[in-house]
């Protein structure tokens, strides 16, 4: 298989809109007698379905939770970036470009990222009319902020809810389509499995997850923007119910999933605090512009204070540590998440690290409120502050925040070609669903750009060159791939139901956590990845063994739903172990102990690794194929990532 | 652990929780004792434990709604102890900590009781009407692309400020789950406050209001009579500023209707 990429030619700055031209279309009379499928309600989803729907399209819009607003999209924070350059502040389309390629590591394409950069500007504009309430300056117009990884302020906020004021502008867009009946929803309905036919994408099978009953849609395409799979690690910053189970089942009829190990631990979470642990929770980085990240600069003092012989008051401003700022002084506590990340890590296995575990760092505002007033402070921030305060009954106007790094994004996903199309003719991928744009570390404030970006600007003229050169015939969907998709959906369902083992479905996705996190986490090595193999290995088969999962398919089964999920999460952390046992470099958020410099940074081998490590299916069990992309770098130096 | 409050003991409880097989059958309270829960927990990490237990026993877990766990999705929902979102003012229930129980409390959790939401099953109800009612009209009929730079349309601050602090209401119910009416109009009238406030909403401002609120009387919602319960049990304090709000754009769309 050879994987084509379908860059355009020309420079840099001209590919995207020469491929707009070059892009067939589909006369408009003619769009109604195409139906798209999108699975997914997020910012990728909702934006890609409401623009189809405006365009003519007949659209199925997807999502398992209770309504489309739901989507885990809601839950971003601190903004989205587009290089408006309304500060005057130097920023150009070109430098975001290099700045989302440099943070990545190297390790994105420069032409779907030079068009991220191009667009952002548009989503702006689009959001605002769609009456997205984004913070603004006394003059009326719009407020940007700073975030990690970029000397410019670029990003766009509502308060910490942007996330949720975003999706909201898409859902809007989307309810509107969905009341002209341009677009059909179905909420409370999980895809199950891709169907195809003649070797293309031509519909989906889904479980609705209120009766149960097994249904096939058929379409002209299939768009995936099902988000992440973070939620391998048990514990992360998803959402409860965030999945991977659309995309595996993608994968496992044919298309390629690319960088698994790509995945972004976030530096400022709120630390674990027990066993009965169901999710973490972020602190948005935007906290960094005015807390000051620090650590005690003794062990001594560390151990004195996780004893309560001190308190964090009781520490002198010589016995602090601002590692951040000693380290990088350029970009301080502004340093790119994987950086910041793995320094917390450095510091709490030096024995420094605070709270009762020692597995935490302080994130202080004590001299942002001196400067600027704790009202100043609380206009920025106010909401995230009080959700720390309500998750851990600590003030932290009074005290330092405690935060630790916590699984967050997934870089790696669908790999996709410059038209977001899978390997799979018809099949689609959009937002985190996709491994394009972020290389091996996501920017801060770039997870909404490029979903949107997919989702308003990327996709609706992509899709149109595809379903140009397709016949307006539709699949019935009692046509023998829908029947067989059907079937083994039903034979999943019935296996899973039919074991009724000893051990609880959370009690193996913990465990699997467990695995990914102690050896495919923060720092990896190839002897701790092969433990994992083997341990994941043998945890898939006492899985299918002994799992318990009570009730019938007929039914709201909880159980079920979510055993489908981790059963698809047990095979995916093995191809996570497998692509980081075949990455030996480092880069962004992949970091193999082997691989380092002598200041623990991360060391790249752009000579050997610098291409997209695109996997194919050959059976549960079996080894995966790797194909390769080469990353091609033309209008950027490849050079040490340095933010000192 | 890192919690405030390490030496807090745990807790013994018990649980009175409405089951219902599904939309068609009766349902009702189910007595269940649970023990050792962590002050630091929340809420629904309680309820998982609970639900673990009844799976180890071979019985069907309790459904309930939930996704994000961080108070803004607006999935989850409970009346506990005669309160959406329990006790805690501002807090969704995700976000409510056990550390607000006592030892040897009793819990009464059950779904939002309204008409309008009927129950799936458990404590899992049906607020596609809230869906609907966004389909009527709270948007800006904008397509995608063909727009004016974002900042050709300056907002004053103050106006921003406050069409923000209407747009963020999570849709998760609990006005309505308050309301002894279960009336939606705290709901209804955040959207449209959102954009009666904000130049980009003017356009289809009368329209906008007459259109959700005709659609907030078809799912069956009951009337708004200013009780207020709705803005005091409101997760995230969505004003009654607003309700005030959408009686005037409604007056004033009716009086001055094109579509009469």
């Amino acid at each position: 298989m050879i994987l084509e990429s379908q860059i355009p030619g020309g420079p840099l700055a001209e590919k995207w809109d020469k491929h707009k031209f070059d892009v067939k279309l589909v006369n408009p009379a003619n769009k109604r007698k195409y139906d798209i499928i999108v699975v997914g309600t997020g910012l990728a989803g909702a934006s890609a379905a409401a623009s189809f729907g405006e365009l003519g399209y007949n659209v199925k819009a997807f999502c398992f939770q209770d309504s489309p607003r739901r989507a885990h999209s809601i839950a971003a924070q601190g903004g989205i970036n587009a290089a408006k350059n309304y500060q005057n502040d130097g920023d150009s389309v070109f430098r975001l470009f290099y700045d989302t390629i440099k943070g990545g590591d190297y390790r994105a394409r420069e032409a779907n990222v030079y068009r991220l950069a191009q667009v952002s500007v548009n989503i702006i504009d689009q959001c605002v009319a769609q009456g997205v309430p984004f913070a603004r300056e006394y003059g009326g117009l719009l407020a940007n902020r700073s975030f990690g990884g970029a000397q410019v302020s670029r990003t766009f906020y509502a308060r910490g809810q942007t996330g949720q004021q975003l999706l909201l502008g898409a859902y809007s867009a989307l309810n509107r389509q969905i009341a002209y009946g341009k677009v059909k929803m179905y909420p409370r309905t999980e895809m199950l499995d891709l169907v195809m036919v003649d070797g293309k994408a031509r519909g989906i099978v889904v479980r609705n997850l209120i009766t149960g009953k097994i249904e096939s849609h058929s379409a002209h395409a299939v768009v995936l923007a099902t988000g992440g799979y973070g939620n391998v690690f048990y514990l992360s910053t998803n959402a409860m119910g965030s999945n991977a189970t659309a995309a595996w089942r993608a994968y496992k009829k044919g298309a390629l999933f690319a960088n698994p190990c790509f995945t972004q631990i976030h530096p400022t979470c709120i630390p674990v605090s027990g066993d009965y642990q169901s999710k973490l929770t972020l602190m948005s980085e935007s906290l960094r512009n005015d807390g000051r990240v620090w650590v005690p600069k003794t062990v001594e003092i560390a151990q004195r204070l996780r004893k309560g012989e001190i308190t964090v008051n009781d520490i002198k401003e010589e016995d602090r540590d601002y590692y951040l700022e000693r380290k990088y002084p350029a970009f301080g506590n502004l340093v790119p998440r994987d950086v910041a990340s793995r320094n917390a890590k450095l510091v709490c296995d030096e024995g420094r690290g605070v709270g009762a575990s020692g597995l935490a760092v302080y994130l202080d505002f004590a001299d942002a409120i001196r400067r600027d007033g704790q009202p100043a402070i609380a206009a920025k921030y106010g909401n995230l502050f009080e959700m720390y305060q309500k998750i851990t009954d600590e003030n932290p106007y009074e005290r330092p925040m405690r935060i630790y790094p916590a699984v967050h994004y997934t870089m790696g996903g669908l790999w996709v070609d410059y038209n977001l199309m899978t390997n799979v003719p018809g099949l689609y991928a959009a937002g985190e669903a996709n491994f394009s744009d972020h290389g091996a570390n996501r920017l801060g404030a770039s997870a909404l750009m490029q979903g949107l970006a997919d989702g308003y600007f990327v996709l609706p003229y992509t899709i149109g060159d595809y379903l140009a050169k397709m016949p307006y015939d539709k699949v019935p969907v009692d046509h023998p791939a829908f029947v067989e998709a059907e079937q083994n959906v039903i034979s999943i369902n019935n296996k899973l139901l039919s074991i009724n083992g000893n051990r609880t479905v959370d009690d193996f996705h913990k465990a699997l956590g467990h695995i990914m996190w102690e050896y495919c986490g923060m720092a990896r090595n190839a002897e701790g990845l092969q433990i994992a193999k083997q341990e994941i290995r043998k945890l898939r088969d006492e899985f299918w063994r002994d799992v318990k999962v009570v009730g019938v398919n007929e039914e709201l089964n909880i159980t079920l739903e979510k055993a489908n999920r981790v059963a698809d999460f047990l095979e995916l952390g093995e191809l996570m172990v497998d692509d980081a046992l075949n990455r030996n470099e480092s880069c962004g958020g992949h970091f193999r102990e082997e691989y380092q410099t002598p200041e623990n940074e991360a060391l790249r081998d752009d000579e050997n690794f610098a291409y997209v490590a695109a996997w194919e299916f050959t059976g549960v069990g079996n080894e995966p194929v790797l194909h390769k992309e080469e990353l091609e770098f033309e209008n950027v130096k490849l050079t040490q990532r340095s933010y000192k | 652990m890192a919690g405030s409050n390490p030496n807090a003991k745990p807790m013994d409880l018990t649980l009175k929780v409405w089951r219902q097989k599904d939309r068609n059958s009766a349902g009702q309270m189910v007595t269940y004792p649970v023990k050792g829960i962590s002050p630091d927990m929340s809420f629904l990490e309680m309820m998982d434990v609970l639900n673990e237990d009844l799976l180890r026993k071979g019985e069907d877990p309790i459904a309930f709604d939930h996704d994000c766990r961080e108070g803004i999705c607006g999935m989850c929902s409970l009346y506990i102890n005669g309160r959406p979102h329990g006790p805690e003012r501002g807090t969704t229930t995700c976000q409510l900590h056990m550390r607000h129980f006592k030892d040897g409390d009793t819990i009464t959790i059950e779904p939002w009781r309204a008409a309008a939401f009927p129950v799936h099953k458990d404590l899992v109800v049906d607020r596609s009407a809230f869906d609907r009612i966004q389909q009527a009209g709270g948007y800006v009929s904008v397509n995608t692309g063909g727009v004016p730079d974002a900042n050709a349309i300056p907002i004053p601050k103050s106006i921003a400020d406050k069409a923000f602090d209407a747009a963020t209401c999570i849709g998760c119910g609990a006005c309505v789950a308050a309301c002894k009416n279960a009336s939606a109009m705290l709901f209804v009238s955040a959207k449209v406050s959102q954009l009666a406030m904000l130049p980009q909403g003017q356009t289809e401002r009368k329209t906008r209001v007459e259109n959700m609120v005709a659609q907030m009387d078809i799912e069956g919602f009951g009337s708004c009579t200013n009780t207020g319960a709705c803005a005091a049990e409101c997760p995230v304090g969505i004003s009654l500023e607003n309700i005030d709000m959408l009686r005037r754009e409604f007056i004033y769309a009716k009086a001055t209707s094109e579509s009469l």
